[in-house]
């Protein structure tokens, strides 16, 4: 046993002060700074493919359809780290069986099934049946077929059935912004209201979380929609571009002033857990939340989208500091999950210790997996744009 | 005759459900209390008088012993803490090793102001923020007050180990489920003690029930100026500390 119990130190994180012996395993590992990733990013561009049908801002047309499909990817992907990471990934139909009602995490099968199924796919449905109708038409492999049932065999395409479509799109996505603060916002809860963790318990958690989530969906779908324009050697939409930067830039500007006033706040109220805190954010998160949060995630996009707009840059120099800032931002909320997930598990509940993580590479909640999880959504994305192109084909004359 | 048919086929089905309720609640009595134990005429707690613990250990080893938990330095169910509080307003806290050789008890010096053991355990809160989290309603409050997990229905998301603020839980590695003291609660429903109360040297552990008035509980509660760990949580502990110094947390 005496051997056995060395070789556990040796495997144990290293520790300062003291820590609850129960504390030196951290319970929730990298998969779990993957899902609020992933959700985010989900809210994030749902609400920016929101803005054209319920704002009415036209410049973003273009996007609005890689916007949901982008959420759609990112969501069908989203459970998964949730479902690897359960020590019984088998027993997880009790959530949705026998849910405890009291439980933040219960909630999580239904508000993901309203989302998906009441929210996105709906909407999705309604934005794509008339061309499906209309490729089928135009199909002769088995893709007629795909899009037969794809548009639930729907035939009508006279202008009266869009009319509806576009009606039903409007209440969808009006009922959908609700449903996308309620999928990132439930998420955000879940830590903030965990009055164990000070670092976690906050009422501010559920908003940050929601702003951040806004940051990172209309940063992705900028970086996907550059991309992908790039790849189709199609002219990128200056007017777009411009207006999903501004959105962008104001977008970041109230998630820092959130997580700022959260900081301030903290620091002023000065509470029993400020010392450990403090401690954390000097030692262990000083270069996930001071140097890639917030100078390379906040400050230094910030940066770059004041002198485009201060320097009025040309076309292809906007385009490639845009292209810089997007990706800026993309690290910066990763690090923002990074430092509330695993941050939040780098203190004791003592208050008289720090522990630290260090990520595995292989097994299931590994780094090797971690890479896979952030990968399959874009697969899954590209054979949604396969299938359901965002734009015009060619051959389509719907539009 | 349509009417009475469905009605009495929606009637026949009620009665079968209630059965089956029956049947799935019996076997769930019957799993954790064994037969003839009434848990509606108790309410568990336990008392610990700091000033009577010497820090030996024994209770950690028991409970390993008597409850299967891993033989690591990573998991425990319960667990003595060491403080050694100096002049300067320095705290060295450390966990008392059972498995390690030698005493356990500081070597004073000119800086120490006062030292003393803390043995820790799940508080059994009878405001639990582990049974609130619970996705699947795996972790309960019995009828007797004590928090359980049953390991069959819990999906491992260690929700409950991030709820806790006294670090009492963990995974187990063995049955990948949330576990924690369970006061033996398979020995405490056959009238025994729990096995740390039993082998205590000292008596700083003290087991029975809260309301009433024979219980060697009763007689610590009477006797002592109470506190439990974080207060200010509201969390409600039914392990209540006599003695206990402002450092413990």
């Amino acid at each position: 046993m005496h051997t056995a119990a060395h070789a556990m130190l040796f495997l144990l994180p290293q520790t300062t002060g003291y820590i609850f012996p129960n504390e030196a395993e951290m319970p929730w590992s990298l998969l779990i700074v993957v899902y609020p990733y992933l959700t985010g990013l989900v809210a994030g561009a749902f609400i920016l493919a929101s803005l054209v049908k319920v704002f009415n801002v036209k410049e973003l047309q273009p996007v609005y359809r890689l916007s949901l499909l982008t959420a759609l990817a990112f969501l069908l992907i989203a459970p998964l780290p949730l479902l690897l990471h359960l020590g019984h990934p088998e027993r997880s139909y009790e959530i949705f069986l026998t849910p405890n009602l009291t439980s933040a995490m219960a909630m999580f099968g239904f508000v993901y099934a309203w989302y998906l199924m009441v929210v996105l796919l709906l909407e999705i449905w309604f934005t794509y049946r008339r061309e499906l109708i209309v490729w089928s038409q135009g199909e002769r492999t088995v893709m007629k077929v795909v899009y037969r049932v794809l548009s639930l065999f729907s035939v009508d395409t006279s202008e009266e059935s869009a009319a509806f479509d576009r009606k039903a799109i409007k209440v969808i996505t009006i009922v959908g912004i609700p449903s996308a603060f309620l999928l990132h916002g439930y998420v955000g809860f879940i830590f903030g209201s965990v009055k164990a963790n000070p670092w976690w318990s906050s009422v501010l958690m559920p908003i940050v979380f929601l702003f951040s989530a806004i940051v990172s969906g209309i940063a992705l779908v900028t970086f996907l929609y550059m991309v992908l324009t790039t790849l189709r050697r199609e002219r990128i939409n200056m007017a777009c571009l411009d207006k999903m930067a501004s959105f962008l830039f104001y977008a970041v500007i109230l998630d820092f002033s959130l997580e700022f006033l959260d900081f301030i706040h903290r620091l002023y109220e000065s509470e029993e857990s400020i010392k450990i805190l403090s401690e954390l954010v000097m030692n262990r998160l000083f270069f996930s939340l001071g140097v890639i949060q917030v100078l390379l995630g906040m400050f230094v996009p910030l940066g770059i989208m004041v002198l485009i707009r201060v320097l009025r840059l040309d076309e292809e120099l906007r385009k490639l500091l845009y292209f810089v800032a997007v990706i800026l931002i993309q690290l910066g909320i990763f690090a923002t999950r990074w430092n509330v997930v695993i941050g939040g598990q780098m203190f004791s509940k003592s208050f008289r210790g720090l522990m630290e993580y260090k990520a595995k590479i292989g097994g299931m909640d590994g780094f090797l997996m971690t890479l896979v999880l952030l990968v399959l959504p874009f697969i899954v994305l590209t054979v949604l744009i396969k299938v359901l192109p965002p734009w015009d084909r060619p051959e389509s004359v719907a539009r | 005759m349509e009417r009475r048919r469905f009605l009495k086929k929606s009637l026949t089905l009620l009665a079968e459900a209630g059965v089956l309720g029956g049947i799935a609640t019996a076997a769930k009595t019957a799993r954790a209390e064994p037969k003839g134990y009434d848990p509606s005429k108790h309410r568990y707690g336990m008392g610990i008088q700091i000033d009577k613990c010497i820090g030996c250990g024994k209770c950690v080893e028991a409970c390993k012993e008597e409850n299967n938990v891993p033989r690591d330095v990573a998991h425990f169910r319960t667990w003595v803490e060491r403080y050694v509080i100096e002049q300067d307003g320095g705290v060295v806290v450390e966990r008392v090793d059972p498995g390690s050789s030698g005493s356990h008890e500081p070597i004073p010096n000119e800086n120490t102001v006062r030292t003393f053991f803390v043995p820790k355990l799940c508080n059994q809160c009878d405001n639990p923020p582990c049974v609130q989290v619970c996705p699947v309603g795996a972790t309960f409050k019995t009828e007797d007050g004590v928090i359980l997990v049953d390991a069959d229905r819990c999906i491992g998301c260690r929700y409950c180990i991030q709820a806790c603020p006294y670090g009492a839980r963990y995974l187990n590695p063995l049955t990948d489920t949330a576990d924690k003291c369970t006061f033996c609660y398979h020995r405490i429903t056959k009238g025994l003690l729990p096995a740390c109360v039993e082998v205590c040297p000292t008596q700083a552990r003290i087991f029975g029930d809260i309301d009433s008035p024979a219980s060697p509980l009763a007689r610590f509660r009477r006797m002592n100026k109470l506190h439990v760990l974080k207060p200010s949580l509201n969390t409600e502990p039914k392990v209540q500390y006599a003695d206990l110094d402002g450092e413990v947390r």
